[in-house]
């Protein structure tokens, strides 16, 4: 085997607790933009309730007009904000420490950071003065003030440039053999993200440019059916990024806490390759209702390769839990189907978020974007709360959680500051689970019973036409409501103990909890490797957990159909 | 300072890298088809379709 080595040792510190060299410039930019991320998630959490609040009927705190403004700002502020702040910030720890690199050109990380920054405040203040009520998605008709548009592209330039970096960084480091044989998993991971995050900046930049245009008045005519297809290849695109990085982290978590290596990482490896192919195909599933496009280019996209990617979801679900099981059954926890499972560290909330992601994101998120992704189910759910519900199961039950667990991770390594209230930090992954995912699944619920999205009185007072929902329905966005609330304790409890994380004092050794492995093997694992001769056998728990997900999907599927045929039967 | 000479502590780990690893570790090569296949296939695509929908006459 070749060796290593390693450049410029002056640039990195070795964290006595995992054995890992960390680059100093990736360590502060890494710190600078997690913290970002972290106060956007507390703005946009606050707004999140209030929207909730709102909905809940017996509550409805807001006026209609504050409602869409707390809406517009919640959806910005989690969905781009928090998310790609907290995953730039990851990304650079991604592409140093576990291949021992430099991060490439750390001015111009500061750069982009600046710019990511100015442009969120700004899209930000816009959207909180009133001045740019359009929703996340800032569909045509609806138009903002120039400057929200001026805000989301600089911050789209903003997260662009550290693709570049990213990349630049790999090559780098691959060059002056700062690692030897293939590119660890994670840091894959990461490049697969850059990628795919290139082409969704350039096609944020390719809408937002014309549509600033025609908010200054420059252009006159703005297609409503143009700006939707383009939108969707940057807004579902970002989604797609944050899956990459939640599942790199999932990898590196199991890795951390278990000592697990990926069944096959070959096979691992290749699963990410396909969502560069087709993750982002998918986009079409946000179109499947529109008119003025063909069956071929919605079938193709959504079922033909849309479905690569759910091969690759459904490898990353078999792969992630079985390396765990693998680690943990030679430990000599293999009595039954699930004693690892069981006598897993259910007390630490890196653990317990992680894993809970896994499981709500696979059976919530997955199996419904799935099956929404179908264009004769699609048009039952449309536009209803049945999306947000939806959603949440992918963004906040299985990305935000997954960036919880591991922010109780990597925040005390980066900072080496023990985790403050560390209590609340233990809550916090339960109840933000058990809030979001009760959400998800009512709204689910009442989205089949035809609740529309984005409304801010469901109870049509001041309407013209009267319309009265069903009590069932009622209650059901009553309890969804309710689970709203209690996700949202969730997220207050890990925003206290992570604030409280970065403003604690500096310690020599033990800022994070006991490893499974010694400090230098905690390291070597984050590089990666194989299983040996691992056929799937050896791991009969997880192979049950991914049938149970598979047999899930497959009565869901039929289920739809069942509820389809007799809200449009045909006769 | 850890030992940088050892970045991998078991032999197993450091397993041969085969030509189709090798692919799939060259950033340029997924750079251009990660780009090119949404680019065409989604982008490309449904915007042509849209460009095809006769405009109304008004
Ligand atoms: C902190 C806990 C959260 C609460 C209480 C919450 C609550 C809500 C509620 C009630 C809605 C309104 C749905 C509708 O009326 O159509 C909503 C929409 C939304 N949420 Fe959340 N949410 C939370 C976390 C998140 C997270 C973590 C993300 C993303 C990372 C997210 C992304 C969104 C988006 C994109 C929308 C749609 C906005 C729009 O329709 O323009 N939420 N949320």
């Amino acid at each position: 085997m070749a060796t290593a080595i390693l450049r410029n040792p002056q640039d990195f510190i070795t964290c006595p607790d995992t054995g890992q060299n960390l680059n100093k410039p990736a360590i502060s930019l890494a710190k600078a933009n997690i913290f970002t991320a972290i106060v956007f998630l507390l703005a946009g959490g606050a707004l999140g309730l209030l929207v909730a609040l709102t909905r809940w009927p017996a509550i409805h705190i807001l006026p209609s007009e504050l409602f869409y403004i707390a809406l517009t700002g919640h959806g910005a502020a989690v969905l781009l904000f928090w998310c790609h702040f907290f995953e730039v910030g990851v990304a650079y720890y991604f592409v140093t420490s576990p291949i021992n690199a430099r991060l490439a050109t750390p001015k111009i990380a500061w750069f982009s950071f600046w710019l990511m920054l100015i442009g969120a405040a700004m899209a930000t203040v816009m959207v909180l003065i009133g001045q740019a009520t359009v929703m996340f998605s800032a569909y045509p008709p609806l138009k903002a003030h120039p400057l929200f548009y001026v805000g989301v592209i600089l911050f789209a330039v903003g997260a662009l440039i550290p693709m570049f970096i990213i990349i630049a960084t790999l090559i780098k480091a691959k060059n002056e053999r700062t690692y030897t044989g293939s590119m660890p998993l994670a840091s894959f991971g990461i490049l697969i993200y850059a990628i795919i995050a290139i082409f969704t900046w350039v096609m944020g930049a390719v809408i937002m440019i014309p549509t600033l245009l025609w908010s200054m008045g420059l252009i006159h005519n703005m297609d409503a059916q143009m700006y939707r297809v383009v939108f969707w290849a940057l807004a579902h695109s970002t989604q797609q990024m944050n899956i990459v990085v939640h599942i790199t982290i999932w990898y590196t978590l199991a890795a951390v806490l278990f000592g697990a290596r990926p069944l096959n990482e070959k096979v691992s490896r290749m699963a990410f390759v396909l969502y560069l192919f087709a993750l982002q195909l998918g986009s079409v599933h946000h179109l499947l209702s529109d008119p003025g496009s063909s069956f071929a280019w919605r079938t193709f996209n959504t079922s033909y390769a849309g479905y690569l990617a759910v091969l690759g979801s459904l490898i990353h679900g078999l792969t992630v839990p079985g390396g765990i099981e693998l680690a943990q059954r030679r430990r000599g926890l293999s009595h039954g189907l699930f004693e690892w499972l069981r006598k897993a560290p259910w007390a630490n909330p890196v653990f317990s978020g992680f894993f809970l992601s896994l499981v709500l994101f696979g059976f919530l998120g997955g199996i419904t974007g799935v099956t929404m992704s179908n264009q004769q189910i699609n048009m039952i759910i449309h536009n209803t709360v049945y999306v947000p519900g939806h959603f949440h199961g992918t963004v906040a039950t299985g990305t935000t959680l997954a960036f919880f667990a591991f922010s109780y991770w990597i925040v005390p390594l980066l900072t080496r500051h023990k985790l403050a209230f560390p209590g609340l930090a233990r809550m916090s992954t339960y109840l933000f689970g058990l809030g979001m995912g009760t959400f998800a699944v009512f709204f689910m619920a009442a989205g089949h019973l035809g609740v529309p999205r984005r409304h801010w009185d469901i109870t049509y007072a001041d309407a013209s036409l009267p319309f009265q929902f069903s009590a069932t329905v009622q209650m059901l966005v009553t309890v969804a409501e309710i689970g709203a609330v209690i996700g949202g304790t969730g997220a207050l409890f890990y925003l206290i103990s992570i604030l409280g994380t970065f403003m604690g004092k500096t310690v020599e050794k033990g800022a994070l909890p006991p490893l499974a492995e010694p400090a230098g093997v905690v390291a070597a694992r984050l590089h990666g490797g194989t299983e040996p001769h691992i056929k799937g056998l050896e791991v009969p728990g997880s192979l049950v957990l991914c049938l149970t997900l598979l047999t899930f999907l497959i009565i869901y599927y039929f289920a739809q159909y069942k509820y389809l045929a007799t809200i449009w039967g045909i006769r | 300072m850890a030992d940088f000479d050892s970045p991998t502590e078991n032999p197993e780990d450091a397993d041969p890298v085969s030509g189709w690893q090798a692919f799939m570790d060259d950033p340029s090569m997924l750079l251009f088809l990660g780009i090119a296949s949404p680019t065409l296939l989604y982008t490309l695509w449904g915007v042509m379709e849209v460009l095809s929908v006769p405009v109304a006459g008004y």
